[in-house]
């Protein structure tokens, strides 16, 4: 080695690094860095592989095992295999690799310490607002977290009241109850003997209508002949009704009278015709049977019939099989015909009297009161459960990727749309029409064991043809915008999506922003 | 690739050809020659065939081949209209040699074959041929009276066929076939409304042609691939006959002889007396049957008398048919192996001589997805330090599957990927395909389609088939225009984005058609005047022919070619390398690699190899690291793995897995001037590079079934750990007398033993022959281009008498200069006497290289106390040297001779 009039130059064999100098003197006999023997100098950089470890070649390709040292100085000193002296292919920045094989390589350290350094610059303001960023989303996590057990201890406290007010309004409730059921069960009775006495009314002057209908001759009976003539009245259903029918349907009687025909007519009521009726009472004509119609109409409306959509489809595609649901309920609510009340044959029961009415109402309004505190206690317990599965996710040690809880991104390529929905699920949809597929729902943080927040896992996504489901690992990087930035298959349903996000930022170290002054040149 | 597709059932495979072939049973042929036409030029002997049942009279033409080789063709007297006889197989017209008919009677003829007593006699009734040798025969034709010979003939042909059972045609098409196909519910929709019942229009009616041959004393035949099957053929009686019919398979089975992606009508006999070939050179579809013994069969006209058959001596019968053509057979006499290769060489060509890089390891996927795909894998080889040279891009690359052009989204910039891989001195490999996207906005397509250069559908419209870009033409590839046009198509001017580091690899040359019977193309379509049906197991290696012409045209004929194909035929070695299709990640397939790659060797491909952890399912670790370190060992190394399956890229097994698979390639890197030197005399001889055991060993009858083990050259022997959870293997290493060097622990073992073997993960058993020199660049480094100049190490491994020899070749490692103006160092190196030189084979070559001689490891031998370096000019000099007497391991440090140099080195 010569001096090239660089003050700091300092001699040493080719490919040795500064700390290692003291093991490689000129004047002395080298042991291998092992210990293994003991060669000549002239043996260091000889180009035949002497030691094991290859450290007597430390600036030659001889030995398989060794290591080559570049200070490529103004950027960073490495070591590269000693494969790569001399292979044609310029390996360090400073060209000292290539010192035989007539590549012709430029020192480009320079070029690349300034690129670095303007990317170390770029990344670490990035880290530092990116960590500024960070402490606000711990900040405002923590907040939103205390806020949120807060709430939830409240709620807890609140939901203790309300169990408490429903339980009292249960037995408000039920105590008014008790009297309503009774009024309207009087009420009913009342009505109900009063509808006999209508019908009972309504018999009699039938059967006196009938007396009379069958009294053709008028002489105030009813003869076994008069009778024969409604055959509709014969027993055995042969079609005829004979004399003995007649006289059996007549209690073994010739003829009765008035009094006695009301032993009669019990037997003859249900099948009698009238003769002058029969256009007034028409034949019950069969209403609609008073149920409500399940929405099956709606189904052949669906615009994807079942078939049609693949197994895969079917799976992930909740939110838009709710989506349809509720079109079905809005769509379905005007063309459910609430069956109107045809059955008029009866009178509409009375009005309750006013004593009645009172109870009802008043029972009415404590069923009101139960059925809202019990809904108001539903709504809390859902809170309560959805605040109490938020706080159960990993959101970082200190709860920075709290933020991204129930967010969406998108990035949009040449083919798809993709979305992440972090702790929740990533999907892929074709730009231009079609479904969308599950990429994977969440499954867990699985960065390396000494940081896991750097990489997630999302599990169990549509299933590929012949192949496994599809899964995506999403690898997070410190910026200061939290962005979908690049997606990939690098195999068959396995993707890989690359997401910024301040909350990965590490603090930034606490030295000097120029890390490359080395001392070596 | 494939093509997802059912496979056919068994039994149609066997067409209505074949049935009608096999219904002919041994028996008297009714084939009589008639002497009296007889014509006897110089080289040339002619004589008129009858068929006593129809009167149809075939033209028997007899040659005696320079190299001991005889032809034998047959053919219609006067066909109504000419047979297709395969062009562009034989490198020239065969040189022939005189000759003379020694003696007649009434019924037969003798005529000498030239030296060493051989002689063929031809008896007119029944009509057969016997080759002998002095009183031995080697090889009967027609002796079973299996001639056959469908004459062409008009529909309305009514004249007197029935008379003989082969000639009873039943007007069955191959529909009664596909009515058998089997199609599968759960694929996807889109093939089954194009799959129907393919009808074979057959214009020209039957047109099948049989012979059979006997091989006296023979047991053990080989050859005929490609069949996923042992490496010794079996017994085809009671079974299918072997297929040869370029068929894209969709996951093939193992040990069958179904038809596969290539074909090679050679069938090579062995015996401890002889080694012979057979080579049946029709490129119709073919099958094979191989019975074995029973003494006796044959029987001898009266001027054989006086020779001896041992009636227990063993025999092999083979009988060829095919679907159309003519018989047109070269039997290769040997009588070693070495000499069977040198004449089939001198027939069809030798394997072509490959770059060096192409050697080296190749990292495939369908499919790297785009340009940052391949930057990252290539930065991971690096990353893991593990050598790499090529890297491919299957289908996916191309916009649309539109060949020669690239995906504008995946692949916007492809020389700037290309000068990314030439800057890390490595190279890429794209895919071709021979289906061209039908598609009037695609400039390929347009231009073929104007020049006319389409196949043929029966119609004479243009042949159509679903492949991968959709509907798709497919060039007519035995038109020698349209063959240049392809060729054209290469530079670099009309293949836009590419560059001088990119090769290429033409994948479904069968043809595929996914749509078409058997998923190849319809019997009837038409090449010019032939239909496919005659020329179709040509079609591939014309593919390739053009692709390496094409490659060879962009650099103005400077730089070697590298293409590789999955179809083939004979003499397809002369265009680049073949690989054994779709296998699976299985350990059976793994083990099949074997006797399939030897079985290409043998008939003249020699660059062959397997996908690297299997095409299709997904490689356990162990498997993968296996396939490595067999594959390591296999001429043409290339992992590749299907688009379903889970990446595998070397290091995403484990540290541990890398390591191993670092240690694989690595090992493949120290040898690539043993390869080097081993495809050099391929190419030069026609030597197979890998070789059975037998090849070696002629007389060593323990050979002649072995494939789970094989020699590289003649001086390497590899056994690869194909079972799971292997512990050990049991090795046979062949040579009475011989001894065998581990090259990994130095270890002495003896010739002519079986060696039980323990092995661990990283064990790959492989051993030198005693008696050898290899060379060795121990300095492996990320590509092979940068190891061009570095020095070598000489393992030297001497045999029982103390000596070896071994061969050093160098050149520009990817020109033809070594060709064109002999720009080539070929040195011989020997060790005898206690004496080791290098001397110069090739005097007239000349070559500078800054290669040097690092170091010498000599096996076997003794502590000298002198090592004396002899330079050519004179000077002499003292080198160190360690002796490690456990193992008699001689290390001689730095003699630092060039390469190219004479020297001697005395040891005292």
């Amino acid at each position: 080695l010569m001096f090239l009039g660089t003050p700091v130059e300092i001699q040493r064999p080719r490919g040795v690094p500064l700390t290692k100098k003291q093991f490689y003197e000129e004047s002395k006999p080298f042991t291998c860095l092992d210990g293994s023997r003991t060669i000549p100098f002239d043996r260091v950089n000889d180009d035949y592989c002497d030691c094991k470890d290859g450290s007597d070649e430390p600036g030659t390709a001889a030995c398989p095992n060794g290591s080559f040292h570049c200070t490529n100085a103004g950027y960073r000193p490495m070591f590269i295999p000693s494969s790569r002296i001399n292979d044609g292919i310029c390996d360090c920045c400073d060209t000292t690799d290539e010192y035989n094989s007539g590549a012709k390589c430029e020192n480009t350290c320079k070029e690349l310490g300034r690129k670095e350094r303007e990317v170390l610059q770029k990344m670490a303001e990035i880290t530092k607002e990116g960590f500024l960023l960070k402490q606000q989303l711990i900040e405002e996590a923590k907040k939103g977290q205390q806020e949120k057990q807060s709430k939830v201890t409240d709620m807890q406290e609140n939901k203790k009241q309300l169990d408490e007010k429903v339980e009292a309004l249960r037995t408000v409730k039920e105590t008014a109850e008790q009297p309503e059921k009774e009024a309207k069960e009087r009420h009913l009775k009342a009505w109900e003997e009063q509808k006999a006495a209508i019908r009972l009314e309504k018999d009699k002057a039938k059967m006196a209508e009938t007396f009379l209908e069958l009294d053709d001759n008028e002489d105030g009976f009813v003869s076994v002949s008069e009778l024969q003539s409604h055959a509709e009245l014969d027993p055995d259903a042969d079609g005829t009704l004979t004399e003995i029918e007649a006289q059996g349907l007549m209690g073994g009687a010739e003829q009765v009278d008035t009094s006695t025909f009301e032993s009669v007519w019990p037997k003859i009521k249900d099948k009698y015709h009238s003769e002058v009726s029969r256009e007034e009472e028409p034949a019950p004509v069969e209403t609609p049977p008073d149920e409500v119609k399940e929405p099956v109409v709606d189904n052949d409306s669906e615009p994807y019939p079942e078939d049609d959509i693949s197994e895969e489809e079917d799976e992930d595609d909740e939110d838009e099989d709710d989506y349809h649901e509720d079109d079905d309920k809005v769509s379905a609510q005007p063309t459910i015909k609430t069956p109107e009340k045809t059955h008029e044959d009866e009178e509409a029961m009375p009005p309750y009297d006013a004593d009645t009415q009172a109870l009802i109402d008043a029972a009415q309004k404590a069923r009101d009161d139960f059925e809202e505190a019990e809904k108001a206690l539903r709504e809390m317990d859902d809170q309560i459960r959805n605040i109490e599965k938020e706080l159960s996710f990993d959101f970082g040690p200190d709860a920075e990727f709290t933020y991204l809880y129930s967010q969406c991104y998108e990035l949009t390529t040449s083919e798809y749309i993709y979305r992440l929905c972090p702790f929740n699920r990533v999907s892929q949809k074709p730009k231009y029409g079609g479904s969308e597929t599950n990429l994977g729902t969440w499954g867990s943080w699985s960065g390396p064991e000494n940081n896991k927040y750097l990489l997630m896992k999302y599990e169990q996504g549509t299933g590929c043809w012949q192949g496994p489901n599809r899964s995506t690992t999403v690898k997070l990087t410190c910026g200061k915008e939290t962005v979908v930035t690049s997606t990939s298959e690098p195999s068959r349903c396995e993707y890989l999506m690359e997401f910024t996000t301040p909350a990965v930022c590490q603090e930034p170290a606490n030295i000097d922003p120029s890390p490359h002054d080395h001392v070596e040149l | 690739n494939f093509f997802f597709f059912d496979r056919l059932i068994t039994i149609c495979i066997i067409i209505v050809l074949l049935m009608r072939q096999r219904e002919l049973k041994p028996g008297q042929s009714p084939y009589r020659a008639l002497l009296d036409t007889l014509e006897l030029s110089n080289s040339r002997l002619s004589l008129q065939l009858i068929n006593d049942n129809n009167k149809v009279r075939l033209l028997l033409e007899l040659y005696r081949l320079q190299g001991n080789m005889t032809r034998v063709k047959i053919n219609e007297l006067k066909p109504l209209k000419p047979r297709y006889e395969v062009p562009d197989v034989l490198l020239s017209h065969p040189i022939t040699e005189a000759l003379s008919v020694v003696a007649q009677d009434e019924n037969s003829l003798v005529v000498s074959l030239g030296g060493k007593d051989q002689r063929l006699i031809l008896s007119a009734q029944p009509f057969r041929l016997d080759i002998v040798e002095g009183s031995q025969v080697l090889m009967s034709l027609n002796s079973r009276g299996l001639l056959a010979f469908e004459h062409l003939r008009t529909r309305k042909d009514t004249e007197s066929e029935q008379a003989t059972g082969q000639e009873n045609v039943e007007q069955q098409t191959d529909e009664v076939c596909d009515g058998q196909i089997k199609e599968d519910d759960d694929k996807p929709g889109m093939w089954e409304e194009t799959f129907k019942s393919h009808t074979d229009s057959k214009p020209n009616g039957p047109t099948s042609i049989s012979l059979d041959f006997s091989l006296p004393g023979v047991e053990h035949v080989y050859g005929i691939p490609e069949h996923a099957d042992t490496l010794k053929l079996k017994n085809t009686d009671g079974s299918d006959p072997y297929r040869l019919y370029n068929l894209d398979v969709f996951q093939y089975e193992l040990h069958n002889p179904m038809a596969l992606y290539g074909a090679v009508p050679v069938l090579i006999s062995h015996s401890t007396d002889r080694t012979m070939g057979i080579f049946w050179l029709n490129a119709a579809e073919t099958w094979v049957d191989i019975s074995s013994n029973t003494a006796g069969k044959t029987m001898f006209g009266k001027i054989l008398d006086f020779v001896q058959v041992s009636s227990e001596a063993p025999q092999t019968d083979v009988r060829w048919m095919s679907e159309s053509g003519i018989i047109d057979v070269f039997i290769m006499l040997g009588p070693k192996p070495a000499d069977v290769f040198t004449q089939y060489a001198s027939l069809t060509g030798t394997q072509s001589f490959p770059p060096l890089s192409a050697l080296a390891y190749h990292q495939c996927r369908w499919n790297y997805n785009d340009q940052e795909d391949v930057k990252t894998v290539d930065q991971g080889f690096d990353e893991h330090d593990i050598p790499y040279d090529f890297i491919w891009l299957d289908i996916e690359h191309a916009d649309g599957k539109r060949y020669f052009t690239w995906d504008p989204s995946k692949f916007p910039q492809p020389k700037e990927m290309l000068q990314g891989l030439m800057d890390k001195r490595r190279k890429l490999v794209a895919i071709v395909d021979p289906h061209i996207k039908v598609d009037s906005g695609y400039k390929i397509h347009n231009e073929i389609r104007s020049k006319n250069f389409y196949v043929k559908n029966k119609d004479g419209g243009d042949y159509e088939g679903w492949c991968w870009p959709g509907n798709a033409g497919y060039p007519d590839f035995t038109n020698p225009e349209m063959r240049t046009w392809w060729a054209s198509q290469f530079a670099y001017d009309q293949y836009e984005g590419s560059m001088e580091n990119q090769y290429i690899w033409n994948d479904m040359n069968e043809p595929s058609v996914f749509n078409g019977p058997e998923v190849t193309m319809h019997k009837d379509a038409l090449h010019g005047v032939w239909e496919h049906r005659d020329v179709h197991n040509l079609y591939g290696l014309y593919v390739q022919k053009a692709t390496a012409d094409g490659l060879i045209q962009r650099s103005e004929g400077v730089q070697r070619p590298f293409v590789l194909t999955r179809a083939f035929f004979a003499g397809s070695q002369r265009y680049g390398a073949v690989w054994t299709g779709d296998n699976a990640a299985e350990w059976g397939h793994l083990k099949i690699s074997i006797p399939m790659c030897l079985s290409l060797g043998l008939v003249g491909i020699s660059f062959c190899g397997a996908d690297v952890g299997g095409f299709f399912k997904h490689p356990s670790a162990e498997l993968l690291v296996r396939w490595y370190q067999a594959g390591a060992y296999q001429p043409f190394f290339r992992a590749h793995a299907h688009i379903d399956t889970p990446r595998r890229e070397p290091w995403l097994f484990g540290p541990e897995n890398t390591a191993l698979i670092r240690e694989a390639i690595r090992q493949r890197y120290a040898l690539l001037p043993y390869w080097y030197q081993l495809f050099y005399n391929a190419h030069r001889t026609g030597q197979p590079v890998m070789r059975p055991l037998w090849v070696e060993y002629p007389d060593d009858f323990a050979t002649f079934s072995i494939e789970d083990e094989y020699l590289i050259g003649k001086d390497l022997l590899v056994h690869p750990v194909t079972d799971e959870g292997a512990t050990g293997v049991t090795a046979y290493l062949p040579g009475k007398g011989e001894v065998w060097y581990d090259v990994h622990t130095f270890q002495k073992h003896d010739g002519d033993q079986s060696l039980y073997i323990p092995v661990t993960m990283s064990s790959i058993p492989v051993f030198q022959r005693g008696g050898s020199i290899i060379c060795r660049k121990d300095r492996v480094r990320r590509s092979s281009s940068c190891m061009e100049n570095d020095p070598y190490t000489l393992y030297v491994a001497l045999g029982s008498q103390g000596s070896a020899e071994g061969e050093l070749y160098i050149d520009d490692f990817h020109t033809f200069s070594f060709e064109e103006a002999k720009q080539f160092v070929h040195r011989r190196l020997s060790f005898s006497a206690n004496t080791l030189s290098s001397r110069n084979l090739a005097p007239d070559s000349q070559f500078s290289t800054a290669s040097w001689i690092e170091k010498i490891v000599i096996f076997g031998g003794s502590q000298p106390s002198s090592a004396t370096l002899k330079s050519a000019d004179g000077t002499e000099s003292a080198l160190e040297f360690e002796f490690d007497s456990t193992l008699a391991v001689l290390t001689l440090r730095k003699p630092g001779v060039n390469a190219a140099a004479d020297w001697t080195i005395v040891l005292r």
